[in-house]
């Protein structure tokens, strides 16, 4: 019963000391949201509390099978090798809300250009679809990409397994709740309305337990890793993790109307309370949605490439001034609000100075094809990676730009932001995401490659066309606004009625959800061919690398 | 100890690296959101702020269950166009019992920082049944559900108090009283004065065209028909507000 014997000492799945205790715990929990729901003030609250109580006892249930499975000889894993069920179940989770989030990201689109959509009814409108939307893609989708392949990542580049038996598993399903819990609550309208950090009270406190428990697996599997260095990717998983921990408790103190009701008040008021939001939102850009995926960038464009990264040196100063400058930029937010003006020039100083920590990293991604360029052409993986890159050199260009107070004054409110965004959202982290999922399909399944490298490449051009829709729709209809908005005519008087500019954007947002269309289409065709894989399928009509004329595999010069 | 130093130490120690990288990313949150706890001039001394009253607070509840922050900013920016287009800026003491604050990011829809009094409580009625009957181009979803939900408010004791708490000036008396203010504030002829008293300025009529029951619509408008309202700009020169 000794849980600290040598691994693989107990078989993964023993019901140990230490899986008691998660046991008890779970048991423990079902009996509190029991009472919850009895007591539950409201009914959103009630039907919460029910789902706790379905997924504390269906984890009890899986701790018994997988005790059951082991003391009947049915050992699949023997606890030797690296942990990798999780990271698979992780790949297919990022699947699985990749395509739902986009296509809810479609429906609103199309809600915006064609508003008879909305249905008119509570669960269907804009207003709790939106926030739906925006989870689904950063949370649901990328943070199951970063979770899995941080999980993938730091066990290759320490040579040891996964800290942990139960504690992976608890991660990712304990991250699942917090998705199913934030994306019904925002339909029947639970939200604190803070961008980016929706869900109420209990969910935020649930996700805190979760992401504590992802803290202590990542740095104990650091801790116990076979190489003395931690490798440049972890650096950036551990800064992701930990800064998000700081961010999330900081922006989502809040006080409960009662402890049965799904309702809850911000701790702070008015200005401190946006400020502390932009805190958090910008931040949740600059370590969710860019720090984790440049650990991602670390690791799966030198391991596709076949290269080693770039530059050591840069990689130690673009990613300690990367950490220290991004947390300053959040007031470039609220330009001309009722923030005070020191905070917005503080904000805006350091945005521009992000520009070189970004690039930096862009450099050093970009850089490390040196001498493997015709992969380019070869390799549609490395393709989707690289672009990413680029689309991340090109967004935080955009950023600091935006970021000027006289830029902002006009950028600021309108469509433009949310085609910077998406550039991001769909070029960078979407990309790196998918050359990741590509990479890692073959490798966890033992395929000896992806069923149709064909299809990648379709997938590439398809959402590539998709993005320079979208992000050109959105900088004409955003520059157009802004403009109308501030014109005059020769009178003196503003020129345009605000209804005069929202007729105005309507060509644009048909574009821009066209160009949502096919950034959906290529996740299917990713999801299609990760699936052909996953079943040891190899599309026939397309020769092995290997079985190629020895005369066309050439050695990079050097 | 005048051994070099090498960033090898930190990559070779997850718990220093763990330790630095939090040092690292916690100044620049502190030293910007620190002193606006702190400097008294962050939030300027204007007359007329007051907590929100029952009706009111339930009104902001559902703007916010809605997510009508996705597309309307409370926030005029001190920029010439916006303060021709929606009224003199925002200042920051507007929002100071805001928890939390509605600024907002995205104009997909107009501000409403001033809406208040701007239209009648005949056309929000209509506007809320169907956007497009009143304003042609508008893509805003109709909330035709409003009308006809009956506004809960059995806990709404819980939420002043939970605002108490978090340091918005609501007395027990109000607190005691809010059940009685909220239904005060919508049924017409109903005796204000206690209202009024607790919350000056306030509008007290049926909001919503149905005297017979509080629906949620009677709260949405009734607070959107405060917002802005509270401030007298004439009372005030903007030389007042420079920090």
């Amino acid at each position: 019963m000794a849980v600290s014997s040598a691994p693989g000492a107990t078989p993964p799945g023993t019901m140990t000391s230490a899986a008691w205790a998660v046991a008890g715990a779970l048991i423990a929990g079902a009996i509190l949201f029991i009472a919850v729901a009895a007591k539950a003030q409201d009914a959103p609250m009630a039907v919460h509390a029910w789902f706790f109580v379905f997924a504390f006892l269906a984890g009890v249930m899986a701790l018994g099978q997988r005790h059951f499975n082991v003391t009947h000889g049915q050992v699949t894993d023997d606890g030797a090798g690296y942990s990798d069920g999780v990271v698979k179940a992780g790949a297919i989770a990022t699947l699985f809300w990749g395509v739902a989030g986009f296509l809810v990201g479609v429906v609103i689109a199309f809600q915006l250009a064609f508003p008879f959509l909305n249905l008119d009814t509570a669960f269907t409108n804009f207003g709790r679809l939106r926030p739906l939307h925006t989870s689904a893609v950063i949370f649901a989708f990328g943070g199951n990409a970063l979770i899995a392949t941080s999980f993938y990542v730091v066990q290759r580049t320490s040579r040891t397994r996964l800290a942990g038996d139960i504690a992976p598993w608890f991660v990712f399903w304990g991250y699942q709740l917090f998705i199913v819990i934030a994306a019904t609550g925002y339909l029947m309208g639970v939200t604190q309305s803070k961008e980016y950090a929706e869900p109420e009270w209990y969910a935020d406190i649930w996700l805190t337990i979760v992401w504590v428990v992802y803290l202590i697996v990542f740095l104990a599997t650091l801790a116990k890793r076979k190489e003395p260095h931690i490798y440049v990717a972890n650096w950036f998983y551990l800064a992701f993790i930990v800064t998000i921990a700081m961010l999330h408790i900081g922006n989502n103190l809040a006080i409960p109307e009662t402890w049965t009701s799904s309702k809850s008040y911000a701790l702070f008021p008015g200005v401190q309370d946006a400020l502390i939001q932009w805190w958090y939102g910008h931040n949740a850009v600059g370590f969710f949605l860019t720090a984790g995926f440049l650990g991602m960038m670390y690791y799966f464009i030198p391991k596709r490439a076949e290269r080693p990264v770039y530059s050591y040196r840069l990689s130690i100063v673009h990613f300690w001034s990367l950490i220290f400058i991004y947390i300053w930029a959040g007031p470039h937010h609220l330009h001309f609000t009722a923030l005070p003006d020191w905070a917005q020039t503080l904000g805006m100083t350091f945005s521009i100075m992000l520009w070189m920590p970004s690039w930096g990293g862009m450099i050093n991604g970009l850089m490390t094809l040196s001498g493997a360029w015709d992969k380019l052409r070869t390799d549609p993986v490395i393709r989707m990676l690289v672009v990413s890159v680029a689309f991340y050199g090109m967004s935080t260009f955009e950023g600091p730009v935006m970021s000027v107070k006289a830029v902002n004054s006009l950028s600021h409110y309108t469509d433009w932001t949310i085609g910077h965004v998406h550039s991001g959202a769909l070029g960078w982290v979407g990309f790196i995401s998918f050359g990741a999922i590509y990479c890692m399909i073959p490798w966890l399944w033992k395929r000896e490659r992806l069923y149709s490298l064909a299809l990648v490449s379709w997938h590439f051009w398809i959402a590539t066309i998709g993005i320079v829709l979208y992000i050109t729709a959105m900088w004409v209809s955003g520059i157009l606004q802004g403009l109308m908005w501030r014109a005059y005519d020769a009178q003196g008087f503003l020129e345009y009625s605000f209804a005069e500019t929202v007729e105005a954007m309507h060509p644009f947002y048909v574009i821009r959800a066209l160009g949502g269309v096919l950034f959906l289409t290529g996740a299917l065709i990713m999801v299609y061919n990760c699936w052909m894989t996953i079943k040891g399928r190899v599309r026939e009509s397309e020769p092995l690398p290997a079985s190629a004329p020895a005369g066309a595999t050439l050695q990079p010069a050097e | 100890m005048a051994k070099k130093f090498s960033h090898a130490t930190i990559e070779k120690n997850s718990i220093l690296l763990l330790v630095l990288t939090l040092i690292v990313v916690a100044i620049g949150g502190l030293v910007e959101i620190v002193p606006t706890f702190l400097i008294k001039s962050t939030i300027e001394d204007v007359k007329g702020v007051r907590p929100y009253s029952p009706l009111e607070l339930a009104g902001r509840n559902i703007y916010i269950r809605e997510g009508c922050y996705n597309c309307h900013s409370q926030m005029v920016r001190s920029l010439r166009s916006e303060v021709e287009r929606y009224g003199h800026y925002s200042l920051a003491a507007e929002s100071k019992y805001d928890h939390p604050f509605q600024w907002g990011s995205k104009r997909t829809g107009p501000d409403l920082a001033r809406v208040g009094g701007k239209y009648s409580d005949e056309w929000h009625r209509l506007h809320m049944e169907d956007p497009r009957a009143v304003v042609p181009e508008s893509v805003m979803p109709g909330y035709p559900f409003l009308a006809q939900t009956p506004l809960d408010y059995r806990n709404i004791e819980g939420g002043l108090r939970a605002l108490a708490a978090a340091g918005v000036p609501y007395s027990d008396e109000e607190i005691e009283n809010a059940r009685a203010d909220l239904e005060a504030q919508a049924t017409p002829d109903a005796d204000t004065e206690g209202l009024m008293q607790r919350y000056p300025k306030a509008v007290a009529r049926d909001f919503d065209g149905n005297p017979k029951t509080i629906s949620e619509l009677d709260a949405l408008v009734a607070y959107l028909q405060m917002l802005g309202t509270l401030v007298d700009f004439n009372a005030y020169e903007n030389t007042d507000f420079t920090q």
